[in-house]
């Protein structure tokens, strides 16, 4: 078993802190994972990548071949169609419809959303209608763990305690949003 | 025997601690910074080792050898351009004889994610005639370090951790060891190994060649220089350094073929084991990450019977990073199948700064005073503010390293250009900018300095600046500034009409001004709030 996730988005929007969990979920429950991260100069509002690589076998390189990808999971639109050539045949775009357009030509939204359903298999999540729901507009991130929940190769309970983990330092009533984002998440790629 | 999911950097700052190590000392640097936040981290919780942000790379450089002359194990961090601003305690201490361990990671930036440019500290280290190792994971980095540490003390030489981005910050298990207890204090047996007088100089750098043999012995037996000695395949074998030894394994299953193989990791490059396995093949491929470093010396070692394919010969990109499908398309084979959509093109998002902060204020009120002035220059350095650079700023002509915006104003305003503007950031200055400001004190350049206090260390992630935003004026002062044409302001728009006017005014003086426009950065003001909820629950 292998499976390659491309995490994009812009910086500053937590696309580690999703990284993080899905990360301690699969070893967790055993699996090899490397994670390749961007620091520095382009977390500044510029796009951000992440390559996540799972497998129950040792993983060789650190970044993800082309072609390799299962899932391209990104907190953006735009974002989600800039790794498509990292993507597999049979690889899946989950998406945030939250634009975050911080540069002037950004192109038309409704012309971006429309290429990323026409993908063969495209999930797209308004995460932060649904964030907001849960109680806190900056648990978008959580939303999307929770859309990806279905695809990633590891449990639910897995990723569950690990948000538990991550957002434990903030006191429980955090924790409770998070865990309502990601269940929201969930609920709206099931719906699909 | 524990497991732990560390980055790449941290990797390295454990095996350190693990080592027994006595004392860290950094400036922060990208993809480095990591290392010593870690330790700083990790000294919170555990009481030691020492770890420390340091003025700029050559005094944590020499902060470390005295660690060594007091015979404890030190660790000093940087990136790899910090290295040029280390390298003349760098270069000295090889021929010194090196008491406690000394180890040097230096973290190269391949591919310049967030660099000037993309030098190979593998060169430097055979400048220097210091051994380096190169991991090309995780595990090997926090044991590499651990090895370096008794290598360090075993040749007496500093030895080198070349780190690249990509195991930098990356994140892979690691299986850690038992610590080894720090070292106690112990002066050097001969006191005059360390004093490079003339007399002195010439016989350590004598007994430095003399233990270049046995170090060369130590690296062409030791075990980070292996051969997999595969079928051969057309005549032909592989050659891989660092990282690229990955990217040629995510391909080999497709290759239908098993070349001989030899990995370096360490270095003096193992030129007997080289010459061994090139033996016979018709064809050598080198893959490394950085410059053609092995690829140039083979040129040297194997007989001209053999081709050598590599960055030189133009066999693989002269410049940039590697990944797994540059080495698949040299390895011949075709691109894995992705999926492909014919759409729009998209447009780049590039970095900028961040809505609101203080640094795109003072960009604002200086491009206003600079209007009329169609000759105006404003040099620039390293930080978040290089983003001025981009639109909608277009602000800055210059960046080219550490302090070098307050020298070049200084050139540039004698050699005739008016008005001339240096811009540059509080933790810059004090890093490389207050030597160059001492020239211009002295010369009463008609320039203007613009100190950006955002009172942080801001593009690596908000470290604390060596010394505190409150004392900036007086250091500025203090080292002799003229006060009639010396302004602290604040960076807020409610002031911009009177920071445009303060500006204006100072572009007309044909003498030396310095302006420091102070406000905190967005990103540490955020943090700092996070941090008390956090205290609080």
């Amino acid at each position: 078993m292998k499976f390659d996730i491309i995490l994009a988005g812009v910086g500053g929007q937590g696309v580690l802190s999703v990284s993080a969990i899905i990360a301690s979920a699969a070893m967790h429950e055993g699996l090899s994972v490397k994670q390749s991260e961007v620091h520095g100069m382009s977390q500044r509002g510029g796009e951000v990548q992440a390559h996540l690589r799972l497998s129950d076998k040792p993983i060789a390189s650190d970044l993800i071949p082309g072609g390799g990808a299962s899932l391209i999971l990104s907190m953006e639109p735009l974002e989600s169609l800039r790794y498509l050539s990292y993507l597999s045949e049979s690889g899946t775009v989950l998406t945030a419809t939250d634009a975050v357009e911080n540069f002037p030509n950004y192109p038309p939204l409704e012309g971006v959303l429309a290429q990323v359903r026409a993908l063969p298999r495209a999930i797209l999540v308004d995460t932060e209608k649904l964030a907001r729901q849960a109680g806190s507009a900056r648990a978008t991130n959580m939303v999307m763990v929770g859309a990806a929940a279905h695809l990633l190769p590891v449990k639910l309970e897995s990723l569950e305690h690990y948000v538990r983990t991550l957002f434990a330092s903030k006191g429980e009533k955090v924790v409770e949003i998070n865990l309502k984002a990601m269940a929201a998440g969930r609920a709206a790629a099931a719906a699909r | 025997m524990s497991e732990m999911v560390l980055l790449g950097d941290e990797a390295v700052a454990l095996g350190a601690v693990h080592a027994g190590l006595t004392a860290a000392y950094a400036y922060p640097g990208t993809p480095s910074t990591e290392i010593t936040e870690y330790l700083i981290r990790y000294r919170r919780k555990h009481g030691g080792p020492i770890a420390q942000w340091c003025a700029n790379e050559k005094t944590a450089y020499e902060e470390a050898l005295g660690t060594s002359f007091a015979g404890r194990r030190a660790l000093v961090s940087m990136k790899h351009v910090g290295l040029n601003v280390a390298a003349d305690p760098f270069m000295n201490s090889a021929i010194i004889t090196i008491n406690g361990g000394l180890v040097v990671a230096v973290a190269d930036d391949p591919g310049m994610h967030s660099s000037q440019n993309e030098q190979d500290s593998r060169v430097f280290a055979d400048f220097a005639r210091v051994i380096c190792f190169e991991p090309a994971s995780h595990q090997q980095a926090y044991d590499m370090v651990r090895e370096a540490f008794d290598v360090s003390e075993r040749f007496q030489v500093p030895v080198m951790i070349r780190l690249v981005t990509r195991l930098a910050h990356s994140r892979g298990i690691v299986t850690v060891r038992e610590a080894r207890a720090e070292s106690p204090v112990k002066r050097a047996a001969e006191p005059r190994s360390w004093i490079l007088l003339p007399a002195n100089a010439r016989r350590q750098w004598r007994a430095l060649l003399d233990r270049w043999p046995s170090i060369q012995r130590y690296t062409e037996a030791c075990s980070h220089n292996t051969v997999t000695q595969g079928a051969v395949f057309n005549d032909w074998g592989v050659i891989t350094t660092g990282l690229a030894v990955n990217y040629y394994r995510e391909n080999l299953e497709d290759l239908g073929a098993n070349p001989p193989h030899l990995h370096v990791g360490a270095y003096p490059y193992p030129a007997e084991a080289i010459r061994t396995f090139v033996g016979g093949l018709k064809r050598v491929l080198v893959l490394e990450e950085g410059y053609p470093y092995v690829e140039h010396a083979l040129r040297g070692i194997v007989p001209p019977a053999t081709a050598i394919e590599g960055r030189e010969s133009g066999h693989v990109p002269a410049d940039g990073e590697l990944n797994p499908d540059i080495v698949r398309g040299i390895l011949g084979l075709t691109p894995r199948k992705s999926l492909r959509v014919d759409g729009m093109a998209l447009p780049p998002r590039p970095p900028q700064l961040c809505a609101g902060c203080p640094h795109g204020d003072s960009f604002k009120a200086m491009t206003t005073a600079l209007a009329g002035f169609p000759d105006a220059v404003v040099t620039s350095d390293i930080g978040c503010y290089t983003l001025g650079a981009l639109p909608p700023y277009n602000a800055i002509q210059s960046c080219v390293c550490m302090g070098a915006s307050v020298g070049m104003a200084k050139g540039a305003a004698e050699a005739g250009l008016h008005p001339v503007v240096a811009v540059i950031g509080d933790s810059t200055f004090l890093h490389s900018g207050m030597t160059p400001l001492l020239d211009a004190i002295t010369a009463d350049a008609p320039m203007t300095l613009l100190i950006l206090d955002n009172k942080t260390v801001g593009m690596t992630g908000g470290q604390p600046t060596i010394r505190p935003s409150s004392e900036l004026e007086g250091l500025v002062r203090g080292l002799g500034v003229n006060p009639e044409h010396f302004h602290v302001l604040e960076a807020h728009p409610k002031h911009d009409a009177h920071n445009t006017e303060v500006l204006r005014r100072e572009l007309d003086h044909r003498g030396l001004s310095v302006i420091i426009a102070v406000r905190e950065c967005l990103e540490t003001i955020k943090r700092g709030k996070g941090e008390k909820v956090a205290a609080k629950a």
